[in-house]
């Protein structure tokens, strides 16, 4: 089998972004995730559809259609009305487009001239770790000026062997640390901590750590301890620290009652305990 | 209409002088139009900028103030300067005596690059800079007033643009030319300074630069001109009132467009003259006898407005999938309009064009009036349908090799862009490798915001809302644009 053929589910993508890494990137975002946070800003991206067509009886303008027993989407009729993420119950979009890694590269080639690079994120992107392996190895062939970044949530054990080809190929990544404490971090997301301090640490030693990302929900989380503890690993190095506020913007409406953003003395107060720890680059947004 | 501008609470002495002078020179007839061209006029159709009926300067004067440099100036009794005062001092005496349409130059020159050999202590530097730049905004009481930096960086240049930030006035406007040899420090602070006080704007020098066989300057809205010359004149076609003659798109390719071009050509032709053999200009001008200016440098413009509600009208396109600015069908019957327009003005060949521009005048994208409804400046998409920005430089750059003497297109970018301001030098670079000629942008932020070439502020158009006076005479065609045109209007591009 070619590699060339390997497809990949993916929900959407900008053409361009300057909020996913340097300069102005192409970002493409994949469909489906590891982690169940709470505060998901986009969690129609978790699971992948089960053809339950609940979806195709609200949409009000035939853009979504059944054919072989699957939901298909045109998007050319698509009023974008998000009727369709509403009434799904299993957190998926029909909204997703099968590309293979040839199909992607296209996309790339239209923007290549406008962009420094691109940017792969979820979803989780690196569930689709070898189909990106390709895709990157792709990249570099065709516009090696370009450079190619991942965004995650730092689940997978990036150190083990069978990683090593996707983590070479990627020239640095963004990472999202939500909570240092295990149970904190369980209770957010449904999944242990340990992974993504493992990878915190190791992408900073090969020097592939653009930047870390902590969401900063008022009163529910020990915002402070997570800066705390990524600062410490991060101090003195030139990775970014972007100190993200929460925002309702997104997030499932049963939930956004019991998450309250911070307030922006708050935010202050945590990019000065980072610099005082002599974090380099801080960034709120 | 005298005695109501001279009674005026709403104006300021010398917007007074200036209108007096226009009321003046309006009260003669002394230019020979045809029948078919008074008919234009009077339908909207052709129209000379308010102009006057009598032009005695030509309209944009760039002139080469390298030549001033070097050798000083006789009549002004100025000699040859020699550090950083008076090198700001002489060129703010020169900028009182360059004429233009607006009675205000509308070129400064490259200004890093003329103030650069007197840089020896930067703090120094700075404050000469600070007050030269200060003393220009509020004497130069105009927007279409313009400066230029780049391609090189330089230290002036990197002061200039501080400077502005910290200034945000809207006078002078400001470019720098952008190349290869630009370095991507200077382009970041003049992508950081544009968020601030929308300024400046990117030109791509390799077309320019091609197109003028060397120096040019952007002066006015966004307009390319050779140095040491200009425009005599500029007289622009609505192309959506004219579309309207037209019963189909071939009528309009063949019959229409051909014949409206002709009369514009003699008009341009009969103004251009009246500068050149009745006004006395070339003769009596300290600025071509310095050699500062040059007849054979100068040309005439040839704009036109209004191209996207054109081309809806021949195509009938009501739809935003069927209309300019997402249609295949309308971005190539666009290009057959303008391509015909740019051979029409080549094959005119005239003694009111100077040598240098192989005796044609030049194709110009106009940015359009205060009074203007229903025409979109130039070629661009009209405000409000703008696609995403990637379709929409896409769309845009195939028609700005037509226009050497000017096109451009504005972007509006939110605050993120602050914080990853080479995002919008990437985009900047993928238009200009697209053949893009010119881009500007600002932020939804900004005080200082582009109308449709030249800048105001929203202060200053509150103040006029309000019935006060306010000094930049551009502040009211600002305020015009913005309430026919939705001029501020424009998409925000955001992520």
């Amino acid at each position: 089998m070619s590699s060339i053929e390997l497809t990949a589910k993916i929900n959407k993508i900008i053409k361009f972004s300057n909020v996913d890494g340097p300069g102005n990137r192409m970002a493409i975002f994949f469909q489906g995730c590891n982690f169940n946070c709470e505060y998901c800003h986009n969690p129609e991206t978790i699971n992948i559809c089960k053809n339950c067509y609940k979806c195709v009886d609200e949409c009000p303008t035939n853009a979504l259609y059944i054919e072989k027993e699957k939901v298909v989407w045109n998007d050319s009729l698509c009023c974008e009305c998000d009727r369709c993420i509403k009434s799904c119950g299993f957190d998926a979009s029909p909204k997703v487009k099968e590309y293979s890694v040839s199909q992607l590269v296209k996309e790339v080639a239209k923007v290549k001239a406008f962009i420094k690079g691109v940017t792969v994120s979820g979803g989780e992107s690196t569930l689709q770790y070898k189909f990106i392996t390709e895709f990157f190895k792709e990249i570099k062939k065709s516009w090696p000026n370009l450079t190619c970044f991942v965004d995650t949530n730092g689940s997978l054990d990036l150190e083990k062997d069978i990683y090593k080809e996707f983590v070479e190929v990627t020239d640095s990544f963004m990472l999202d640390v939500k909570a240092w404490n295990e149970e904190e971090h369980f209770k957010l997301t449904e999944k242990r901590v340990e992974n993504v301090i493992k990878n915190l640490n190791f992408l900073k030693e090969i020097g592939k750590l653009f930047e870390v990302r902590t969401v900063v929900v008022q009163g529910k989380l020990n915002n402070r301890m997570t800066i705390k503890n990524v600062s410490e690993v991060i101090a003195k190095t030139d990775v970014r620290y972007k100190i993200i506020k929460y925002r309702h913007f997104g997030v499932r409406e049963i939930l956004q009652e019991t998450l309250l953003p911070p307030t922006d003395k708050e935010l202050e107060e945590l990019e000065s305990l980072a610099q005082k720890l002599e974090v380099k680059n801080t960034l709120i947004i | 209409m005298i005695l109501e501008t001279i009674k005026s609470q709403k104006i300021t002495f010398e917007q007074k002088v200036v209108t007096l002078a226009r009321l003046a020179e309006g009260s003669i007839e002394v230019l020979n139009k045809s029948e078919a061209l008074k008919k234009y006029i009077e339908d909207g159709i052709i129209c000379d900028l308010f102009e006057g009926n009598a032009p005695y300067r030509p309209r944009y004067i760039v002139p080469d103030y390298d030549v001033f440099m070097q050798n000083g100036s006789k009549f002004l009794n100025l000699d040859k300067p020699t550090n950083i005062w008076e090198a700001v001092h002489g060129l703010l005496i020169l900028y009182k005596h360059v004429p233009s349409i607006t009675t205000m130059p509308v070129y400064l020159g490259n200004i890093d690059y003329l103030l650069e050999p007197f840089i020896k202590d930067e703090s120094e530097a700075y404050l000469a800079i600070k007050l030269f730049l200060k003393h220009i905004d509020s004497t130069i009481t105009d927007s279409f007033c313009h400066a230029n930096i780049g391609p090189k960086e330089t230290k002036a240049g990197l002061i200039i643009l501080k400077v502005m930030r910290e200034l945000e006035l809207p006078t002078p406007n400001l470019t720098i030319k952008y190349a290869e040899e630009t370095s991507d420090k200077i382009a970041v602070e003049a992508i950081q300074t544009a968020l601030v006080t929308a300024k400046p704007s990117f030109a791509n020098d390799k077309i320019f630069r091609d197109d003028f066989k060397g120096e040019y300057g952007i002066v006015s809205c966004y307009n390319g001109l050779k140095v040491g010359g200009g425009a005599n004149t500029l007289v622009r076609v609505r192309l959506g009132a004219l579309s309207k003659l037209a019963s189909s798109k071939e009528e309009f390719l063949t019959k229409v467009l051909p014949e409206v071009s002709k009369e514009m050509l003699n008009y341009i032709d009969e103004r251009s003259k009246f500068v050149i053999e009745e006004s006395g200009f070339y003769e009596s001008s300290f600025l071509v006898k310095e050699g500062l200016l040059e007849k054979e440098k100068f040309t005439g413009l040839f704009g036109f407005v209004g191209l996207a509600e054109c081309v809806n009208n021949l195509l009938g396109a009501t739809e935003k999938k069927d209309r300019f600015g997402y249609s295949e069908v309308a971005a190539d019957l666009a290009l057959e309009i303008v391509r015909s327009m740019s051979s029409l003005v080549q094959n005119h060949k005239t003694k009111y064009a100077g040598e240098f521009f192989g005796n044609t005048h030049l194709l110009h994208s106009q940015v359009g009036i205060d009074t203007d409804r229903n025409e979109s400046p130039g070629c661009r998409i009209p405000v409000g349908e703008e696609p995403e920005i990637f379709e929409h430089i896409v769309q845009s750059a195939p028609f700005h090799q037509y226009c050497p003497s000017g096109i451009g297109d504005i972007f509006v970018f939110d605050e993120t862009y602050k914080s990853n301001p080479e995002a919008i030098l990437d985009i900047i670079k993928g238009a200009f490798e697209t053949d893009m000629r010119f881009f500007s942008l600002y932020s939804d932020s900004c005080d200082v915001v582009r109308v449709t070439g030249y800048l105001v502020k929203r202060s200053e158009m509150e103040k006029l809302d309000k019935g006060e006076q306010v000094l930049r005479d551009t502040t009211i065609l600002g305020k015009g644009a913005r309430d026919n045109a939705k001029a501020l209007g424009r998409k925000l591009r955001s992520e």
